[in-house]
């Protein structure tokens, strides 16, 4: 079973799962290891990333020096197709007036979605974000405990790969010993970064990344992963032996071709197509859940964007793992008799409590690291340090103005030149300079700079949600969302707070601030709603269902053989990015599945 | 002494310059105030970049390009020798590296005022008008187009219009505008100049990037650098 055109799909699997992405790659992945006959829906066009990552090509050979444009927002290198803050035929509304109530929507239509060019940050949420309501009152709390997805983040760290280190810090899990990979060194000005932050009682400690510093141990984590199961430990024994370390150089933004760095099309897709239990229609644009008499779902019906044509697929369980808001305007778009308002969607619900993570930046120039000698500090191609939330006991005291924490992603290094570089300096080299003197000046600034990111927790609320708009469709003909949104004053404090403490830890370093510092209004500084790309919620996961969407396994209440294992059922959005929890909760809810499907129950 | 930014230019010459580039098309002559920023004046115009579509979301990332090859270029024959002469004083050839103008980062900077995006819709305006101004202003103060003067000449005005010093209150006169003016098409140039340059291997290596290629281990920062820094 592979990669397959509409005209050879089987006329019924066990399994369709909706999206090529972390939850479906990683939904598809644990289904066809236990056997499970799956098919693969994927909007995007096919993606092979051995032969379409750009490595090593460099600005000076690419459009525009590789900067962004409209069609590559994150710049022409960035391993997003067909995607970006727009999508080529498919339209979105935005309702919020005014920008601090705009929501943002990133799309790729590729297979393996976002995951092609996400940063790789895989934080596990802790015990007080699984019970946010319980701690502080606020949202909502999770129907399940850390203790019940703990060896979930422990097997995902394992098959993805996942560099860090155990500090012991609170609500900051340590993983078991030997199950993280070793974090590569900081660069020279996050070391000063770090020494000068403990300067201020702010923690830096080596960041989690999904990439590989070294080789897997594949002679025993497919057993770890896969007792009694001979098969699947052999699968996963090849695939891992087909990954190659991190050789230090390029950005793991363009995707790798090494395989060094997690992404769907590398990790999820390779094994779970070798066990012969998938097949994969590329370019399939869902449009509809269906479902029986009984409430029980069939299949989908998708458009195949080669030729447009209608196709109708059927199944004994269907999974939407296509985005959190895509599985929103899937659920709002299945309308039947018995489901008027979109599928299992007794309660009204989906679509609602949608977040994203807050985020301020601010950049900075330290003198210390000026004519730095030349370096390679390529390093594993993203972040080396961050600082988890350090200010709990704070926080619960009530010494603070917002109720949830953030961490701070910074760096600092002599990285590759790009456009910008050279820009600027007429702030701090005497008002410009030209000739040998500017030659002079680009050469002793570059690789003084640091920046500073605050990656804060969202408290859900009534005002950020979307819905399907009465008007707009896109080129298939398919409704498409309308989006509202709104920050409260706990995310905009939020912001004050990291803005005060990143120019802290600048002065710390002897620096200057340069741009988002404290006396930028907190409303400028925050990003847009969607802007930090961590979109989840629309679909709650909860206890009762009267006031949720799934349970805790991402099963509808209202359609059992209907699960979601995406960011949609995420019930609050900790400080940690949703990737790594998306993941252990997909394997959890497909454990679950594959049980109830064994079961007779679907 | 002439005023560096003088306002007494001759209409005449003035006219003949603009003329020349209303001949290339890129500005229709207007009421045109000799010293002020033509862009800023009604009735003359820049012209829009290609307005075709650009790369596309699906482009092919991993071959070369060119400039040119992907949307036409801009500059004719006069405005390239003089953005090449600009790139080339900006970015002299040093025991480091060779010159901007070397590495043909005029015809880059031409691909970026051409591209149909609209990031780069404003400095177009800039770069094209600037480069009519800096020949009005060359021709008031020495009689001669920029790219004809001599190298004391062009040192003289690159010192005035690269380094800007910080004014209590902005001259009002139409010859502190012009010069303000000309100073902001400079630090767009110097920016698009440094950014074109320094993404080009030679540039890599004049500032000490070594990266980009393969190891077998993360490297080390040097002992002595970490001492320096007390890091050690």
């Amino acid at each position: 079973m592979p990669l397959i055109t509409s005209s050879k799909t089987q006329p019924e699997y066990d399994v369709i799962i909706v999206g090529s992405g972390a939850g479906g790659g990683q939904t598809a992945y644990t289904l066809t290891m236990e056997g499970v006959k799956v098919l693969m829906l994927e909007a995007g066009r096919s993606y092979d990333p051995q032969t379409e990552t750009a490595m090593f090509q460099t600005g000076a050979k690419a459009p525009l020096r590789g900067s962004s444009t409209p069609d590559k927002p994150f710049g022409f290198f960035d391993a997003t197709i067909d995607g970006g803050w727009t999508s080529p035929g498919e339209p979105y509304v935005r309702a919020s007036p005014g920008r601090a109530n705009q929501f943002k929507w990133w799309r790729a239509r590729m297979m393996g979605g976002r995951t092609n060019h996400w940063g790789r940050l895989s934080f596990r949420n802790g015990p007080y974000d699984f019970k946010p309501r319980s701690r502080d009152g606020l949202g909502f709390d999770w129907p399940l405990d850390y203790e019940d997805l703990e060896s979930y983040y422990e097997r995902v760290e394992l098959l993805i790969g996942v560099y860090g280190e155990n500090h012991g810090m609170e609500n900051t899990p340590d993983s078991a010993p030997g199950v993280l990979q070793p974090p590569p060194a900081p660069r020279v000005g996050e070391r000063l970064l770090k020494k000068r932050s403990a300067d201020i009682d702010v923690p830096v400690v080596a960041a989690h990344r999904a990439v590989l510093t070294q080789r897997q141990d594949s002679k025993n984590i497919p057993a770890k992963l896969h007792p009694n199961n001979p098969k699947a430990q052999r699968v996963l024994r090849e695939a891992m032996d087909s990954r190659a370390a991190c050789f230090w150089a390029t950005s793991c933004g363009r995707g790798c071709s090494i395989k060094a760095n997690y992404q769907s099309t590398t990790v999820h897709l390779p094994p779970a197509l070798k066990t012969g239990n998938l097949d994969i229609v590329p370019n399939a644009m869902v449009r509809e859940v269906e479902t029986d008499d009984a409430g029980r779902a069939t299949g989908v019906v998708y458009i195949d964007k080669t030729d447009g044509t209608e196709h109708r697929v059927k199944a004994r369980a269907v999974v939407l793992a296509a985005s959190a808001a895509s599985t929103v305007r899937i659920m709002l778009n299945s309308k039947s008799k018995r489901f008027p308002d979109g599928v299992a969607n007794s309660t009204g619900l989906v679509g609602k409590y949608l977040m994203d993570t807050v985020g301020a930046s601010v950049s900075g120039q330290i003198p210390m690291l000026e004519n730095l000698p030349p370096l390679n500090e390529d390093g594993a191609g993203g972040a080396h340090v961050y600082a988890p939330w350090w200010l709990y006991k704070e926080q619960i005291a009530g010494k603070l103005d917002f109720a949830r924490g953030y961490h701070i992603e910074m760096g600092s290094g002599k990285m590759m030149p790009k456009m910008g570089t050279g820009s600027g300096l007429e702030k701090f080299n005497g008002g410009g300079s030209w000739g040998k003197n500017f030659k002079q000046d680009v050469r002793r600034y570059h690789g003084s700079f640091c920046g500073m990111a605050g990656r804060g927790e969202m408290i859900p609320n009534e005002d950020s949600y979307c819905e399907i708009d009465s008007i707009v469709k896109d080129q298939w003909g398919i409704p498409v969302l309308r989006f509202y949104w709104k920050w409260s004053d706990h995310e905009l404090n939020q912001v004050a707070h990291m803005q005060q403490t990143f120019a802290d830890i600048i002065s710390a370093c002897g620096g200057r601030v340069l741009s988002g510092g404290p006396e930028k209004d907190r409303r400028d500084a925050i990003h847009p709603g969607g802007d930090i790309i961590h979109e989840v919620g629309g679909a709650i996961m909860g206890e009762d269902r009267r006031k949720s969407v799934t349970n805790q396994f991402g099963a509808t209440w209202d359609v059992p053989n209907l699960y979601l294992t995406d960011g949609a059922p995420f019930v609050s959005n900790a400080d940690k990015n949703p990737t790594l929890t998306l993941m252990a909760l997909a394997w959890r809810s497909s454990d679950h599945l594959v049980g109830e499907l064994a079961k007779g129950n679907i | 002494m002439k005023s560096p930014f003088s306002d007494r230019l001759d209409r005449r010459t003035a006219l003949k310059w603009i003329g020349t580039a209303a001949a290339s098309s890129l500005i229709k002559p207007g009421a045109f105030a000799l010293n002020s920023s033509p862009a800023a004046e009604p009735g003359v115009t820049i012209a829009a970049a290609y307005d075709g579509p650009g790369y596309g979301a699906d482009p092919d990332v991993i071959k070369d390009y060119a400039p040119g090859e992907l949307w036409p270029l801009t500059f004719d024959d006069h405005q390239r020798r003089t953005a090449a002469l600009l790139c080339g004083l900006i970015i002299p050839a040093d025991e480091h590296s060779p010159s901007a103008s070397d590495l043909k980062i005029h015809d880059f900077i031409d691909e970026w005022v051409s591209s149909p995006y609209p990031q780069q819709a404003g400095d177009r305006k800039v770069i094209l008008t600037g480069l009519i101004q800096l020949d009005v202003t060359s021709e008031a103060r020495f009689g001669k187009k920029f790219v004809d003067l001599k190298s004391a000449q062009h040192a003289e005005l690159c010192e005035e219009l690269a380094i800007v010093k910080p004014e209590a209150a902005p001259d009002p006169s139409e010859a502190a505008k012009t010069k303000r003016s000309l100073q902001q098409f400079f630090r767009t140039f110097r920016n698009l100049t440094a950014g074109g340059f320094y993404t080009t291997p030679e540039g890599m290596k004049d500032v000490g990037y070594t990266g980009n290629v393969v190891l077998a281990t993360q490297p080390k920062p040097p002992a002595d650098l970490l001492a320096r820094l007390g890091l050690d």
